[in-house]
């Protein structure tokens, strides 16, 4: 059973999954992007999984992106958007 | 997290960074970020015996992660096209020269790591030779003698990052 980690921000307008490697730079900088701008998301660390959560962490992954890259972001259950994107990140605050 | 101790982290960065110097690379200047990932590669040694990558997920077996093994195979290749390897440890001189960015990077390595590779390389076949030439597959040195070396010495792959060339 996956258990995500939750992290508050005062944007809570969309739903933010993240799957990330704790020992990711790219990973890193996404979370504290998120961070800096105050946007509530949930993540799992894959690599931190043992096991069969491991396994499941990796399958969720594969529905968002067939290449099983990190970081993956999974926005409203609906689009991901893989590797870190300054940009893309920018934008869910505005929408 | 944070398992591995400061100063073993920046031990590593040190060497890291004076290898690359002395063989033609170049760890990110971005020292903090640089420093981050090598500790990454502390946990994943620490977690799988080996420096995986610390921006792929290990399969903790060592024949099938071979090709992420810290430099990876792909390094050379990416530094070429993007300017910096997958996980931005290592930059091209225009990027460390803030010429261009580097950045997030798509991964070149197959989905399936090293068995979805396919063929080995083709064998040049040479008659005669008075020893097998073997190359390296993280930085493409070649030598001639009975077997490889334990250590790359252009960029301290080991032994058995090398293929048979001819």
């Amino acid at each position: 059973m996956l258990e995500p980690k939750h992290v508050e921000g005062i944007h809570n307008e969309h739903k933010v999954f993240l799957y990330a490697l704790s020992t990711c730079g790219w990973c890193r900088k996404t979370k504290a992007l998120l961070q800096e701008l105050g946007i509530a998301y949930d993540y799992i660390d894959v690599d931190e999984q043992q096991g069969p959560d491991r396994e499941l962490a990796k399958q969720e992954v594969l529905k968002w992106n067939p290449s099983l890259s990190f970081p993956t972001m999974v926005l409203d259950d609906k689009e991901s958007v893989i590797g870190f994107s300054e940009a893309r990140i920018r934008r869910i605050v505005s929408e | 997290m944070n398992t591995v101790a400061d100063e073993r982290v920046t031990e590593v960065w040190e060497r890291l960074v004076r290898e690359a110097q002395q063989s033609g690379y170049i760890v990110n200047t971005d020292d903090a970020f640089a420093k981050d990932l090598v500790r990454g590669l502390l946990e994943n040694e620490a977690r799988y015996g080996y420096r995986a990558c610390p921006c792929r997920l290990a399969s903790g077996v060592a024949s099938e992660d071979q090709d992420i093994v810290c430099p990876c195979d792909y390094r050379d290749a990416d530094l070429d096209e993007y300017g910096t390897c997958y996980c931005g440890l290592y930059v091209s001189p225009e990027v460390s020269r803030g010429e261009r960015t580097g950045g997030s990077i798509p991964d070149r390595r197959p989905v399936g790591g090293v068995s979805a590779r396919g063929e080995e390389m083709e064998q040049v076949s040479m008659k005669g030779l008075a020893f097998p030439v073997w190359r390296c597959r993280v930085c493409g040195y070649l030598c001639a003698r009975p077997q490889p070396p334990l250590v790359c010495p252009v960029c301290k792959a080991g032994k058995e990052r090398f293929e048979r060339f001819m």
